[in-house]
């Protein structure tokens, strides 16, 4: 068993989420649906809370002192974010409303011009339905090859990505962490291969922003989306990172208030990076909230929080491993790069009835096919149940989570 | 609490499901799943005389979703078409005899919803 000290004071950690002092079903609560959405920490309500106690005032323009207070804090929100993840300067984030609308911009305000007949785009097998849908139209409407990087039990090796990838191929995009497996894609692999051949790269980095250090010098892509609400931030939350270069020639997705410069009746010009991604009046107390959250997640340092989840997993999963009754989908405990997803099925169970039955034992899971169907298809399973740490749990909860499972064995026995 | 849905009934037609399989010339034939989660269901039946005189099921769920679907079946043998299209949820809570969370009448009601959509269908092509 790892029962090595966590590098981060959980105990503390834990004091800035009161959700967690909540019962369910009688039973104080085990919250381990952390890959859909995390909670959210007293700092990051407060920010958001500030904003409308303070400056309730819309962005831009405004010549009010309550309105440029709220356009500073905002804009200065971008900052925050390209520091989180080693950007140029907040021209290459543009705020979204989640990963799914990054990618959209993506496959749409770059893909449908780049990418022609005869190209191809290369996807993994184990994408989540937000990254291949997208990519699905574009390749409709362009004439484009959809084609897959082999998986093999949640792992994505080089010689799956050079198989994948070649003269032909004009955009690349490949989750970072997989929601399903919390396997690592080899992104900095993945981006030099698609470089060679001229193709363009996007990460979905949903699943990892919130959980590992990320460096965009060090993985090289060229756009990289994320959600704020994975990251402690508030719903409704997401980023689009781009290089500058690209970004400045790529068009919008979306038009409108706010995303212009000059407007005449005929035509109009586009605002400055980042603004021209931003059509609308923008979340400003989201953005605002997800600055703090990533704040509070560099002030924890990523390592340390990735380090406490992996800990935390590898301990649950060698017990589970130890169980005949329960099956493990991805990579055992002792591969080296699994971050804090466990998918898994028990006895006979469909993956709704455990999640259910780890309900009533106040255990929240997720169930079903974590918006990857095709994966499920490929694994040979219509559902999994699955079990996602983050920085605020703790040994104890992963035992909770496993002794539940006996419950679950009872009823299916 | 969610444990007293399962009772032994329950994982009975769970893991022995009644009707079960194909129906060969079937005048009623429909599939549906749920999307949040997958779970399928495929209805069959035979009709003579606007009354349902066998019916089958096929698909792949959890105990909630299968249970369900096959206690319809054993309901609905001799039920005519209107009143299987008037079944309701609560008629399928009365069939299943537990209470069900509400993130569970999903799972509970494929069955009928399935059975439904082919007597809609079968009843469209008639007319």
């Amino acid at each position: 068993m790892s029962l090595e000290a966590s590098p981060l004071n959980v105990e503390e950690v834990r004091e800035d989420f009161p959700v967690l002092q909540r019962e369910v079903q009688d039973e104080s609560l085990v919250y381990l649906d952390n890959a859909a959405t995390s909670l959210t920490p007293e700092p990051v309500v407060d920010a958001v809370t500030s904003y409308y106690r303070e400056m309730n005032a819309n962005v831009h323009r405004g010549m009010h002192s309550m309105s440029q207070e709220a356009s500073e804090e905002y804009e200065r929100a971008h900052d925050v974010v390209a520091e989180f993840i080693g950007a140029d300067g907040r021209e290459e984030i543009a705020f979204t409303s989640n990963t799914t609308e990054g990618v959209n911009t993506v496959a749409f305000g770059w893909g449908l011009e780049n990418v022609e007949e005869g190209d191809n785009i290369v996807l993994t097998q184990m994408e989540h339905h937000s990254s291949l849908v997208p990519w699905q139209q574009v390749a409709q409407r362009t004439g484009a090859e959809l084609r897959f990087i082999g998986v093999d039990d949640g792992v994505v090796t080089e010689r799956a990505v050079d198989e994948a990838i070649d003269e032909d191929t004009a955009a690349v995009s490949v989750v970072h962490v997989s929601n399903v497996f919390g396997t690592v894609t080899p992104v900095e692999y993945v981006a030099e291969k698609a470089h060679d051949v001229g193709a363009r790269v996007l990460v979905d980095g949903a699943q990892s922003a919130p959980n590992v250090p990320v460096d965009l010098d060090d993985i090289g892509c060229d756009f990289f989306v994320f959600s704020g609400h994975k990251a402690l931030g508030p719903t409704g939350t997401g980023v689009l990172y781009g290089r500058r270069e690209l970004l400045e020639e790529m068009q919008p997705y979306e038009f409108g208030g706010e995303m212009i410069s000059r407007v005449e009746y005929e035509s109009a010009d586009w605002a400055d990076l980042p603004w021209k991604f931003e059509a609308g009046t923008p979340n400003v107390a989201g953005g605002i909230g997800l600055a703090r959250a990533l704040e509070y997640l560099d002030d924890l340092g990523l390592e340390n929080v990735h380090e406490h989840e992996c800990r935390l997993t590898r301990y649950a999963l060698e017990r589970l491993e130890d169980d005949p009754e329960v099956e493990v989908y991805g990579p055992p405990s002792g591969h080296g790069d699994r971050c804090g997803v466990i998918s898994f099925n028990v006895a006979d169970a469909h993956s709704h009835d455990t999640s259910d039955l780890l309900n009533s034992e106040g255990v929240a899971t997720r169930s079903g096919h974590h918006c990857a169907q095709p994966l499920m298809d490929l694994m040979g399973v219509p559902s999994t149940s699955r079990a996602s740490f983050y920085l605020y749990n703790t040994r104890e909860e992963a035992d909770r989570f496993v002794e539940a499972l006996d419950v679950v064995k009872e009823v299916f026995a | 609490m969610s444990r007293d849905m399962y009772r032994q009934r329950i994982l009975d037609h769970y893991r022995n499901p009644q009707n079960y399989g194909e129906l060969e010339d079937a005048d009623v034939y429909y599939m549906d799943d749920n999307p949040s989660c997958g779970d399928e269901i495929e209805m069959y039946a035979v009709v003579e005389d606007e009354e349902v005189v066998d019916v089958k099921f096929d698909g792949k769920g959890c105990a909630i979703s299968m249970a369900s679907a096959s206690l319809l079946t054993d309901k609905v043998v001799g039920m005519s078409l209107d009143e299987v299209r008037e079944m309701e949820t609560e008629d399928v809570q009365e069939m299943l005899g537990i209470d069900l969370s509400p993130a569970r009448v999903k799972c509970a009601v494929l069955g009928l919803k399935v059975l439904e959509g082919g007597i809609v269908e079968y009843e469209a092509e008639g007319a």
